[in-house]
């Protein structure tokens, strides 16, 4: 399927194109035309990411699970000096442009209705976000995937500073500059990737080519240095305890579907960008600092578990969550077996899934009420019964309760950290129990109990738009839940390539 | 004649300046615009000679120097200066300044950098220095009336005068030492010694500083924001771009050139300016209220990110230069072109807060000052991150490691000022309704911005000039 065609860059940049589109017709319209642009531009938006979707499912119906070499490849002449314009998908990034591109429609039509001003502008960006997002999994050249993961900190920090909540621009911020820290010291790690390149493979040659550079052996030494800064970077978008403190700012400030992409796909990013750079690449250092992620997973997974049980605010409460639900991914990853790894990459795709529908579910209420204080509600239930329900089903993915796809991820990264230190997988199991602690309390002080505040009396259930949203989210969760081959079917060859290829160098070296 | 004919950018420059003010001083009202948009046209066949014209080669026994490497730097510097004359325009007619001068004392600047580009011995490169600076002097104090902007001229002065000074002393010393003025047999006498004598080391010290008052290099940098403060705005652009170009050009000449053999020496000179221009950029611009302050002090981190890619040395450090600054004048062309529009009818603004909540008033204007500061920022997907990528990439392979890493971080320093422009941008309250721009700024500051994205450019722009920069890079060594 899809010979000849640039399949790839056809999914990244529609939503940009459909971006630069909705951008001239504004300023082509007449004043009196404007606005009904601005009235449609969620359709135009809606269309276009469903377009995408579409592909995007097409795409994974052409990939070819048995093998683990990179499919779909293009490949065009960029900036010279062996920099190219290279994409490509395995199994490991494909599922994640299809969780791009489910989550993308959803917060579109959830925007829709909630964003209040400038309408048009915020779909812009969605789109221009979208393209980024995709864009960064696609990446077969360091410098390509370099220019994608950054670039998606712009239209993230116009979206939580223009349409965040009280404190959008502190957060907004923090946001870009922590994050920007932390990347540049990949930036470092990639220039001098690129010049190692040069003098392995002759001055002429030097290749920013991913592929490329995983083959290479790289010195013990260097490999320590690369692989922190690598880490810097991606510790930073993880997030990993102790460098998590922007995501709670971030997450409360932004807006819901803001919320929803950056749990759901950012957060991804990391966890993305250690399997494709550090464990392959630096194979030495990675096994010299297992035990070092271990540490730190374990302590964030218990740490912000707690944190997140004295929370007030609901958003704060799942952004915590989320950090520790990054632990377990961490864990997996650097397990550096076949379980830990599916596991992560399950949990990653299950996570984004879960905590999309936790931050939407949120939004329903806030848009009701406009507030987050925990304390507010109470006894909603009896207003809300279907709220109520898959609200219950999103806590127990949480949770990790199993026929849920939550459980499939914590289990599996577990069976992976247990093969390599059984402590570490009894603190995470440990933490599995504090999740349970938080999320079940989130849970009952909103939705059971008297009603208490007056204010909530004649709640509206889940409108219609509403349904859509979430109904999509309930599916998936389930059927993840029940049936997980789904994924680990398309992501076995490529981790299990992944593996024997570590395997061979830490043999070698 | 022969060798005249390599100069024939020049001589077109020179020969309409002197016509020029003829028309200017007999055409009365008229003549200011004719002499302004023949000055623009001889700016442009300057920029183009080089390749079509000139040719390559040495003339005047190897007191001019004409290779791919000066024929791209006159390009870009010609191509620079004509975007600033154009975009004057409507600044010096708002303030009731519009004087034929100008254009004339920018050709004059120009002239002075062409010969500065291509100096071959040591007494062209100080002609041609002090034919820009006397012109740049004047024009930092052309808004005479101001009591800014004859501070800033005669601040520039005093300082200028100082830093000719060091300069010329240095190049006494260099003399002293070597008996000779040509920069090919500088070269030969200090391969012939074994170790180099400290006179000449001393000299080449003297003769970095110098150079790098031109540049505002920190330390030397301390004339860099009142002069751009109280400069009128077009100018302060002017200097901003056509000028740290050509002074970076000669720098590289010299390095190359005369001083190759000394790499020991000059190198820990440019890493101690590089670093210090870099951190006292970064931290300078936090605290700025007023844009071309900020601008200042940006340009100053500038010149520290573009030594780096020049301490790196050999024929990729110089192409990492290149391409840096080549994405930096556009940067700059456009950012002052988007500065310019910030006029309401009471006057011209310059104060970060009165771009207040531009987005909801002039869209299209903060897509391009967003833009534009994004990609000064380094930030991926705009140019200017490339630009970093390829002035830092050079320094890996020289082991200068700890310095990528200080350029690095004192990047993410300055992301926080061009932000905070984006900040009050995007999501701050309106202040001002600017009154339209003329066409000319509209069309410069889109026209840059666009530039700015790879993608786009790609094909058309990128590949092109990056062999233009190779070839002159390579012509060096």
């Amino acid at each position: 399927m899809f010979k000849g065609v640039p399949i790839l860059s056809i999914i990244t940049f529609i939503p940009a194109l459909a971006a630069v589109f909705l951008m001239l017709m504004s300023r082509l319209a007449r004043p009196e035309g404007k606005t009904q642009i601005e009235k449609n531009a969620p359709k135009v938006a809606l269309v276009t990411t469903l377009a995408v979707l579409g592909l995007s499912l097409l795409l994974v119906m052409g990939f070819d699970n048995a093998t683990a070499e990179y499919q779909f490849v293009e490949e065009f002449a960029w900036l010279g000096g062996g920099i190219k314009y290279r994409m490509g998908v395995d199994g490991i990034s494909v599922l994640f442009i299809l969780l791009t591109a489910f989550l993308t429609p959803l917060c579109i039509i959830s925007s829709a209705k909630s964003v209040k001003s400038r309408m048009l502008e915020y779909m812009v960006a969605f789109l221009i976000l979208e393209t980024l997002m995709i864009g960064v999994f696609c990446a077969l050249d360091m410098v390509l995937f370099y220019v994608f993961f950054e670039g998606v900190l712009l239209p993230m920090f116009i979206i939580i500073g223009v349409w965040g909540g009280k404190d959008k621009v502190y957060a907004a911020y923090k946001f870009f500059l922590y994050t920007l820290l932390g990347s540049v010291l990949m930036l470092a790690a990639m220039l001098w990737l690129y010049y190692y390149s040069g003098q392995i493979l002759g001055a002429g040659n030097a290749t920013t080519n991913i592929a490329e550079l995983a083959k290479m052996d790289i010195p013990a030494g260097a490999q320590t240095w690369l692989w922190l800064a690598f880490f810097a970077s991606f510790a930073v978008k993880m997030p990993m305890w102790p460098v998590h403190t922007w995501l709670p700012d971030a997450h409360v400030q932004a807006p819901t579907a803001g919320s929803v992409i950056l749990a759901g796909i950012l957060l991804k990013l990391g966890g993305y960008g250690f399997i494709r750079f550090s464990i392959p690449m630096f194979p030495d250092a990675s096994l010299y600092f297992a035990p070092f992620i271990f540490w730190l997973s374990i302590i964030g997974i218990i740490y912000t578990s707690l944190v997140a049980y004295r929370q007030t605010d609901m958003k704060k409460l799942i952004a915590y969550s989320s950090v520790a639900h990054m632990g377990f991914v961490t864990m997996g990853i650097f397990a550096l077996n076949m379980q830990g790894m599916q596991g992560a990459i399950f949990q990653m795709i299950s996570h984004g899934i879960v905590s999309g529908a936790l931050f939407f579910a949120v939004g329903v209420i806030y848009e009701r009420m406009h507030t987050r204080e925990i304390a507010f509600y109470g006894g909603i239930v009896k207003y809300m019964p279907m709220y109520a329900a898959v609200f219950m089903l999103f806590t127990m993915a949480n949770v990790g309760l199993p026929g849920t796809s939550g459980f499939v991820g914590e289990i599996l990264t577990m069976v992976g950290a247990y093969q390599v230190n059984p402590w570490i997988a009894f603190g995470a199991a440990f933490g599995m129990i504090l999740s349970a602690v938080y999320a079940l309390h989130l849970y009952r002080e909103v939705i059971f109990g008297e009603i208490e505040n007056d204010k909530l009396e004649g709640m509206k259930d889940l409108t219609g738009r509403e349904i859509v949203i979430m109904a999509p989210l309930v599916v998936m969760t389930i059927v993840l839940g029940v049936y997980p081959s789904l994924i680990t079917d398309i992501t076995a060859a490529s981790v299990d390539a992944l593996l024997a290829g570590v395997n061979a160098k830490l043999a070698g070296g | 004649m022969e060798q005249l004919s390599l100069l024939t950018g020049e001589v077109v420059l020179a020969l309409s300046a002197v016509m020029l003010l003829l028309v200017g001083a007999f055409g009365g009202a008229r003549g200011v615009s004719i002499v302004r948009y023949v000055s623009i046209a001889a700016l442009v066949v300057f920029a183009f000679a080089g390749f079509i014209i000139n040719g390559q080669g040495e003339a005047f026994e190897g007191a001019f120097v004409n290779d791919d490497f000066s024929h791209y730097v006159k390009a870009l510097i010609g191509l620079t200066a004509a975007a600033t004359l154009w975009f004057s325009r409507n600044w010096f007619k708002s303030e009731k300044l519009d004087q034929f001068e100008y254009s004339i004392l920018m050709l004059f600047a120009v002239l002075g950098m062409g010969v500065m580009v291509s100096a071959g011995n040591l007494l062209s490169m100080y002609v041609g220095m002090e034919m820009q600076a006397l012109s740049l002097y004047v024009m930092a104090a052309f808004n005479r009336d101001s009591l800014r902007a004859s501070e800033a001229g005669l601040k520039y002065f005093v300082l200028g005068a100082l830093s000719s000074g060091m300069l010329l002393y240095g190049m006494s010393l260099v003399y002293g030492f070597t008996g000779t003025l040509s920069f090919a047999q500088i070269g030969a006498v200090i391969s012939s010694q074994d170790h180099m004598s400290a006179g000449i080391v001393a000299g080449l010290v003297f003769m970095l500083a110098g150079l790098a008052f031109k540049i505002s290099a920190a330390p030397f940098h301390m004339w860099t924001p009142d002069v751009y403060e109280g400069a009128p705005t077009p100018v302060t652009g002017f200097f901003a771009g056509a000028p740290k170009l050509a002074a970076l050009a000669l720098i590289t000449r010299l390095i190359t050139g005369p001083f190759a053999e000394a790499q020991q020496s000059w190198q820990q000179v440019l890493i101690v300016l590089a670093v210090m221009s870099m951190v006292i950029g970064a931290f300078g611009a936090l605290t700025q209220t007023n844009i071309k302050r900020l601008l200042a002090y940006s340009s100053i981190a500038n010149m520290g990110y573009a030594l780096v890619a020049l301490a790196a040395g050999g024929a990729s450090g110089v192409s990492g230069m290149l391409v840096f600054m080549s994405v930096y004048l556009v940067a700059i062309i456009g950012i002052f072109a988007a500065i310019l529009q910030m006029r309401t009818r009471e006057g011209a603004l310059e104060g970060i807060v009165d771009l207040a909540g531009l987005s909801k008033s002039n869209l299209p204007l903060s897509l391009i000052i967003t833009t534009l500061m994004f990609s000064l920022a380094g930030i991926p997907f705009f140019m200017g991150f490339f630009g970093k990528w390829f002035a830092f990439a050079p320094a890996f392979n020289s082991g200068l490691t700890w310095l990528v890493v200080i350029a690095l971080l004192s990047s993410v320093i300055g992301a926080f000022y061009y932000l905070r422009v984006i900040k009050v941008i995007w999501f701050d309250d309106q202040a001002h309704e600017f009154v339209k721009a003329p066409r000319e700024l509209a069309v410069l500051s889109s026209v840059s911005a666009l530039l700015l994205f790879p993608v786009l450019m790609m094909p058309f722009v990128l590949a092109p000039t990056r062999a233009l920069i190779e070839a002159a890079a390579n012509s060096l060594f």
